[in-house]
């Protein structure tokens, strides 16, 4: 039996591209490694408590009746009720410097005048940053030209400390790349976190995941958990097969990955050269949640969530120790504006981390290191929150190591290589690649990548229609 | 189909393709680009709705045939009249 389009993965991206191949009648099958769907943005139960992996906040978040945003374009690409993603906007965020302190709401002026106030000599040129970004056009799919995002920074603003504060945020919630990132890529995350904002669905991820895996089954869509692929033989650059883990042999017209691009190129048998030219993404993360014996608010954290740092100049690269506590994000889901406060209280705390070296390490070290970079990330939010270790009733800890083990992806890189391929084409006919690698990052991003690939390889593509970039 | 019954045919795919509209305030002559901000993915979503309800292929070309609901009518009830209407 052959499928007119097999997608590896059932994450947010390869689900998206499920469902838009799906409502259009294409025979397609998902094949899934992993027990639970979600990939990185999925949940996991411990002491019968379910924690989303890594849902901080839903970036890009827009009032229903915004039809042109990511947003509004992803629901009506995937006929979905604005209604139905039950989101909450956030209350008020925050990004912490020594001395300084923005804060930041779903309504873009907020900022804009924290920046006023806080930068008066930098408010011109703030605007003027703005101006650009507003003017940039992020979602064009070609990729020839590359502008550094400080060069722009610093054309428009001349207090470092100032730069550092907007990177903060973007750096943390879409940076492939140590160091700085892509103006494109700026620009996305600029909007999809300043002007845009932050929301969290009402039964976290868990409910996300579902509406979206039964929109697709409900469709005649086919899902396979516990299903990794091996192989995926091609002829002379055109795709043939895709080999199981288990021994089986599938057969599509076309196959859509979202298990990364150097770990999709990896699977191709016989090998393709490719490979070596493009970089692996080294960014990566640990992550502490905290159940605690009473809400945020009440000892004093009432932000939603805080980006800082304890140093003056932030950094963003990958540590020379296991985890650096120097900076972080803090994230309170409590602080939400749900229609019912959640019976327990929740803090999230994410610093940078090494793969290498989390991943070196025998079982006992690797607990006990555990338990010793989350006391040291506490303590170092001590710099400018109480301390809530009193109120602590369970503790929950994920490393690199853990990330790569239950997603795939080399190095546990959250957001992949630094090399975006924003065609999603590979060097194998009729093998494309979405999500984390082809540019767009997060939630809503991976899932309109999802949405665009198939859309451009497999529906327009049968349409003949030229709309190229969406 | 009767040239109401294509319109409601339009209308269910609209009201498909963009379930948060309340199309009972449909301006029959003006642009749906600019009634609903569809754009050309939403475009290429009726013409493949279309084709998937009613096996009819429209050419690139004619594209601009469908820019508001009149328009649509008037280009698409000679090419439906001959099918039943489903939802
Ligand atoms: C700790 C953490 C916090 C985050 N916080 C946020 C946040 O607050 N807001 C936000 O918007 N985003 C956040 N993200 C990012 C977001 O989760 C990702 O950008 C998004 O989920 C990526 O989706 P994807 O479909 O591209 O990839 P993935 O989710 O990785 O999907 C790939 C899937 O492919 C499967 N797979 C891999 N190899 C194979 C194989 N050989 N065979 C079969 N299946 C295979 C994997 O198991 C996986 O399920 C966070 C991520 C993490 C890890």
């Amino acid at each position: 039996m052959k499928y007119d389009v097999i997608i590896l993965g059932a994450g947010l991206s390869g689900l998206a591209a499920g469902i838009r191949l799906a409502l259009f009648d294409k025979k397609v099958l998902i094949l899934e490694k992993h027990v639970e769907v979600g990939g990185l943005n999925s949940f996991y139960t411990r002491k019968q408590r379910t924690f989303d992996v890594g849902l901080h906040a839903m970036t890009n978040y827009t009032p229903k009746g915004v039809r042109t945003s990511p947003l509004g374009k992803l629901l009506k690409q995937l006929r979905f009720r604005h209604d139905e993603f039950r989101l909450c906007p956030q209350e008020m965020s925050e990004i912490r410097f020594p001395g300084k302190a923005l804060r930041f709401t779903n309504e873009f002026e907020f900022l804009e005048q924290e920046i006023a106030e806080q930068f008066p000599s930098q408010i011109d040129g703030f605007r003027k940053l703005v101006a650009r970004i507003r003017e940039f056009d992020e979602l064009n799919l070609d990729d020839s030209q590359r502008i550094p995002s400080r060069e722009v920074l610093e054309a428009c603003l001349t207090d470092p400390v100032l730069i550092d504060m907007l990177y903060c945020p973007l750096m943390y919630y879409g940076s492939a790349s140590e160091g700085d990132m892509d103006f494109y890529q700026f620009v996305i995350m600029f909007k999809s976190i300043f002007m845009e904002g932050f929301a969290k669905p009402v039964g976290g991820m868990p409910y996300i995941l579902k509406l979206l895996v039964d929109k697709y089954q409900g469709l005649g869509g086919e899902l396979r958990m516990g299903a990794g692929v091996e192989a995926i033989e091609h002829k002379d650059g055109a795709l043939q097969s895709v080999h199981l883990e288990n021994g089986e042999t599938l057969t599509a017209d076309k196959v859509i990955s979202s298990a990364g691009a150097i770990e999709t190129l990896r699977l191709c048998r016989p090998a393709v050269i490719e490979e070596s030219n493009l970089e692996t993404g080294q960014m990566s993360f640990m992550e502490s949640i905290f159940v605690l014996d009473r809400l945020p608010k009440e000892i004093g954290y009432d932000k939603s969530i805080v980006f800082y740092s304890t140093e003056p100049r932030f950094k963003y690269r990958v540590p020379s120790g296991l985890t650096d506590v120097t900076s972080g994000v803090l994230c309170c889901p409590n602080n939400f504006q749900y229609p019912e406060p959640s019976s327990e209280g929740v803090i999230r705390l994410t610093n940078q981390a090494n793969f290498g070296l989390w991943d070196g390490m025998t079982r006992s070290d690797y607990r006990a290191a555990k338990k010793e970079y989350r006391e040291r990330g506490v303590n170092a939010l001590l710099t400018y929150f109480p301390d809530f270790s009193d109120h602590i009733i369970y503790i929950d800890s994920f490393t690199p190591k853990t990330i790569f083990k239950y997603t795939g992806h080399l190095n546990g890189a959250v957001y992949g290589s630094p090399t975006k391929i924003k065609s999603g084409r590979t060097p194998v006919k009729n093998l494309f690649i979405c999500g984390t690698d082809q540019g767009f990052l997060g939630i809503i991003g991976a899932t309109l990548s999802g949405i665009s690939m198939a859309n451009l390889h497999i529906l327009q593509a049968e349409a003949k229609s030229e709309t190229g970039r969406n | 189909m009767t040239r109401e019954q294509v319109r409601q045919a339009i209308l269910n795919i609209i009201s498909d393709i963009a379930p948060d509209e309340d199309l009972a305030s449909i301006k029959d002559e003006e642009k749906l680009r600019d009634q609903f901000d569809l754009d050309s993915m939403d475009f290429l979503d009726i013409v493949m709705e279309l084709r998937k309800r009613f096996n009819l292929e429209v050419p690139e070309k004619d594209y601009q045939e469908l820019v508001s609901m009149a328009s649509s009518v008037e280009y698409l009830f000679p090419r439906l009249k001959d099918n039943e209407l489903v939802s």
